[in-house]
């Protein structure tokens, strides 16, 4: 409470308490008012995350703005928030895209616009608890609220499919929880206490470890997603709005990522080692076998959502790689992950609200008519497929680094994404935006107007930012990331 | 001290006795368009039950008519939220059953009846009593299922509920009967001490232990003893089955206190495996069949079956965290069952019952307040955070993990991911879907407002769930830790 002021609390509850308001709007009638309560929500809840950076203190990788109450007294169980350098570039993350989410939906979303906004508002007040929570109930509350209104974004305001793709998400994240919470009571049945903190210290036995590793393994790899449970995400992502889908690939798959780094890790260190195998082989294959998968779709939603699949395997296979130049890279990988995935959902909704296909072959010669979206459409592409400058590049760059150190055939594996990633990008990009104009719906298009040239040109400065300057950013991580290293080579056994 | 003054652990029945007299006579002399003031003396007596209740409440533990009659915090509570459950159940059904003409004076009396049963189950400390409390129950219940005389399916209903409800008490007793030729006694304490001391033929135990929960199983809905649950759920008028779902379930939670915890506690080796088949079996069964119901008030009666199984986990776990946990669990079972039957009944119009799946269809383009709190009852029910389902839940699978119950608690996690698809469906059907009819949906205020606050209860207790996890640890510690 450096200002004086719950800081994560208000963090948390604003987003929380501005969708209940843009509830309470009612009906379509009131849309333009719910619309502008929603931005004033976001902006605030984006403007109250800031002193998080300005406030953090870089040097330690103790807890900041700690927060800590009785919560239920029978189970032990504590309010307790705080953040790390892991999790406070998280949370800014998931604020930041609050505001792009809603401005996106701005005219797009005509129907039951009130409830769309307070979704997303309560929702992101939700992953903002679980960034913070340090304890593992409060933890698990947040994590399993947020399916709520993701599930309510992709069933109401979904494509065709968006029923099935709607109940299978809830159901495969369900079940992946619900062995997190099996073990998580276990750790209290050793060690009394729900403190996620505790956990850490907490000594355990080689099997209990991997059990408690396989259980996590279900419910965070089904989040990030990692290969054989990723089946999910390729038709929650057609399925959705595209506010839905930046939302999903931004800032729902980190959440997995997260989970790794806040439990799996530190509290089964053994564990983790012994099965380092099976998680960097996971990823190889999401990595190479997603990256060919990507390569022969036709939707152009689901091609990147299987890029998505694809550059998340980064993420995990620099965690389990155990080493700072791994966990840093797959770190900004997240977070640049999160605005390139994030803008280039982004474009292809710019080009469905349009002409309402997101098939590949409905389109061609886009730069024609749209020759300000096709740039813009260019640089994401472009950070997608890891070019140095932009975003993209610095994390995959590090993984690959880290991953050589290692053993080099992981790093080749890792490389070829280069390779891969760079043909379906750019592959999409040509059969999208180049050559003569396809048919006559791209003829009549009509370029992006004022509102999605700030968004687009947000994102842009973002990722070219990252790109080129990535020190900010890996500063406020780096004594986390070092003590977490240093924590998960101490055995516990 | 005259005797009247030493009978004050029991003034709430009493009371309750005495009211139902007035009412019933009341109901003879005033003419049927006031029936209004018969209902609100029924709502008088609950509440002044739960006065009397209050103002009675002691820190210790009375017993009363030689230890025949318990009266401690435990039954204190359950008690309190029992007027609370039957009062809601009579806001709930009101409008519903005036429009079918069941609004009788026979029903307002039945009810109060069948509440005074469920008081003396929850304070009993004697297999007599205990029996007593039960049969009351029962026989106002078959009566109120069977108040709808013309309707075939209500009068079938009726019929099943009777004749398995006559088995399960005939179980009952004759499983009371062995346990009293074992022990000598079929005082709760009494019982228990015997067992201790090791005087008693085991055999003849475990032989009248098999019968016991065999009936409490028929009365509890637990699978293999579940046939009756669907049919009479669905046959029965809603504003009977909500009755039924809700408030008894109490009872019956106190019922197996008693019996099992109380006075059989020795026996827990035994008695724990067979709740444990029942448990999984209920979660199994209730859970899967659930999901090919098309007709809600069938469904809700596989998820009670379910739930049972939930309630049961709790108990056989054996512990103090177990029983508080099963009680708790009881308690927020019965606040989601009132709202979920609430609702049906709200939606229910003259001559039309929405209790099919397809009637809650695009509910959130007709009405996106009530859609909103029949989808916190739904994620509640299938126990997803933050309503208050998912502590519920949460409190019996610690338990019975704290317990050594590893594979119950996989096997209870599955199934409620199973479970979580019928519920889902219906948020699905409330939210995706388009409506099958724009007709407006009439709110009747009084029910509107309560299921407005039952809804918002079920989010509220799930936010802060700590006052009442607390009290239900300290009631089950008062009625267990003393002698």
């Amino acid at each position: 409470m450096i200002f004086g002021y719950p800081l994560l609390s208000v963090v948390i509850w604003l987003p929380i308490i501005f969708g209940v308001l843009v509830l309470a709007t009612g009906n379509d009638r009131n849309a333009p008012l719910a619309r502008i309560i929603a931005l004033v929500g976001a902006v605030l809840g984006f403007l109250v995350t800031l002193p998080l950076y300005t406030g953090f203190d870089r040097m330690t990788s103790a807890m900041q703005f700690v927060e800590m109450k009785n919560w239920i007294t029978q189970f032990n169980i504590h309010y307790h928030l705080g953040v790390d350098g892991i999790s406070m570039l998280l949370i800014l993350l998931n604020a930041f895209f609050t505001v792009i989410v809603v401005i996106a939906g701005w005219q797009v979303i005509e129907k039951r616009v009130a409830q769309y906004m307070a979704c997303f508002l309560i929702m992101s007040g939700l992953i903002n608890g679980v960034f913070a929570a340090l304890d593992a109930v409060l933890f698990y509350v947040f994590w399993e609220a947020m399916l709520i209104p993701m599930f309510l974004i992709i069933g109401v305001w979904g494509g065709p499919n968006r029923v099935y793709a709607a109940v299978k998400f809830f159901l495969y994240t369900l079940l992946g929880s619900l062995l997190m919470l099996v073990a998580l009571l276990y750790l209290y049945f050793q060690s009394g206490s729900f403190e996620i903190l505790d956990y850490h210290q907490l000594p355990l036995g080689m099997t209990a470890q991997i059990l408690i590793f396989l259980a996590f393994f279900m419910a965070f790899a089904v989040k990030v997603p990692m290969f054989p449970v990723h089946t999910w995400l390729p038709d929650a992502h057609v399925e959705a709005p595209t506010g839905g889908s930046v939302v999903l690939a931004a800032i729902m798959l980190k959440v997995g990522a997260y989970g790794f780094l806040r439990f799996s890790m530190p509290i089964a260190p053994d564990a983790s080692h012994e099965l380092a195998w099976l998680m960097i082989a996971l990823s190889l294959i999401a990595v190479v076998y997603i990256g060919l998968v990507a390569l022969t779709q036709s939707d152009m939603k689901k091609l990147v959502a299987y890029s998505s699949i694809s550059h998340m395997g980064f993420v995990t296979l620099g965690f389990f790689i155990f080493n700072a130049y791994g966990m840093e890279g797959a770190l900004l990988q997240m977070i640049s992950h999160g605005f390139v995935s994030g803008a280039l959902f982004l474009c292809i909704g710019v080009m469905y609200d349009r002409v309402h296909s997101r098939q590949i072959v409905d389109y061609g010669g886009v730069a024609n008519t749209m020759p300000v979206f096709a740039a813009f459409f260019m640089l994401f592409a472009m950070a997608n497929s890891g070019l140095p400058g932009t975003s993209g590049f610095v994390g995959e760059f590090m993984v690959i680094l880290g991953a050589v150190k290692v053993n080099f055939w992981y790093g080749f594996a890792a490389a070829t994404t280069l390779v891969f990633g760079a043909a379906y990008t750019l592959w999409m990009y040509k059969r999208v935006v180049f050559g003569a104009v396809a048919n006559d719906h791209v003829r009549h298009l009509h370029d992006i107007g004022a509102r999605e040239k700030l968004v687009m040109l947000v994102l842009a400065v973002a990722v070219l930012v990252m790109g080129l300057y990535p020190l900010p950013l890996s500063e406020i991580m780096h004594a986390s990331v070092n003590d977490l290293l240093v924590h998960v080579a101490r055995s516990k056994l | 001290m005259s005797y009247i003054s030493t009978l004050f652990p029991a003034y709430a029945e009493i009371f309750l006795l005495c009211m139902i007299a007035v009412i019933m006579i009341a109901d003879l002399l005033l003419p049927s368009q006031t029936r209004t003031v018969t209902y609100l003396l029924t709502q008088v007596a609950l509440l002044g039950c739960s006065l009397i209740t209050v103002a009675t409440h002691t820190t210790g533990v009375a017993h009363l008519f030689t230890g025949m009659f318990v009266d401690d915090l435990m039954s204190d509570v359950l008690k309190l939220l029992t007027y609370l459950s039957v009062s809601m159940m009579l806001v709930y059904s009101r409008s519903y059953l005036i429009v079918r003409g069941l609004f009788t004076g026979e029903f307002l009396s039945l009810t109060l009846t069948s509440t005074l049963g469920m008081m003396v189950m929850i304070s009993a400390s004697n297999f007599v009593t205990l029996y007593i409390g039960l049969e009351v129950l029962a026989l106002s219940m078959y009566a109120l299922v069977a108040l709808q005389r013309d309707s075939a399916v209500a009068t079938e209903s009726a019929m099943k509920y009777f004749i398995l409800g006559a088995m399960a008490s005939g179980f009952l007793l004759y499983g009371m009967s062995m346990i009293y030729g074992g022990t000598g006694s079929l005082d709760v304490q009494t019982i228990s001490n015997v067992i201790k001391a090791g005087q008693a033929n085991d055999m003849l135990l475990v032989f009248g232990l098999a019968f016991l929960v065999a009936g409490l199983a028929f009365k509890l809905g637990a699978v293999p003893f579940h046939m009756w649950v669907p049919d009479v759920y669905h046959g029965a008028p809603t504003a009977m089955t909500l009755f039924i779902g809700s408030a008894p379930k109490l009872a019956a939670f106190a019922f197996v206190m008693r019996i099992l915890v109380e006075s059989l506690q020795p026996l827990m080796i035994h008695w724990a495996g067979m709740l444990a088949v029942l448990a999984v079996l209920s979660m199994g069964v209730g859970n899967i069949t659930a999901i090919a119901q098309t007709n809600l008030k069938r469904m809700f009666a596989y998820s009670t079956i379910a739930h049972m199984g939930f309630l049961l986990l709790g108990v056989l776990s054996g512990t103090l965290d177990g029983y508080s946990s099963a009680m708790f669990y009881a308690v927020v079972y019965v606040l989601m069952t009132l709202g979920g039957f609430g609702m049906i009944m709200l939606l229910s119009r003259e001559g039309f019952e929405a209790d099919n799946l397809n009637d809650f269809k695009g509910l959130n383009q007709r009405s996106p307040w009530l859609a909103f709190m029949m989808l916190l009852l739904m994620f509640s029910m299938a126990g997803v955070p933050p309503t208050v389902g998912f502590y519920a839940k949460f409190a019996v699978l610690n338990a019975a993990l704290q317990a050594g119950h590893l594979t119950l608690v996989i096997a209870a996690v599955m199934f409620s991911l199973i479970g979580a698809f019928y519920y889902l469906r219906i948020v699905k059907l409330m939210y995706f879907d388009a409506p099958e009819s724009h007709e407006k949906v009439y709110m009747q205020p009084d029910s509107t407002l309560l299921v407005s606050i039952n809804g918002l209860a079920v989010l509220l207790l799930g936010i802060m769930p700590n006052t009442l996890m607390a009290v239900c640890a300290a009631s089950v510690q008062q009625s267990l830790l003393l002698p």
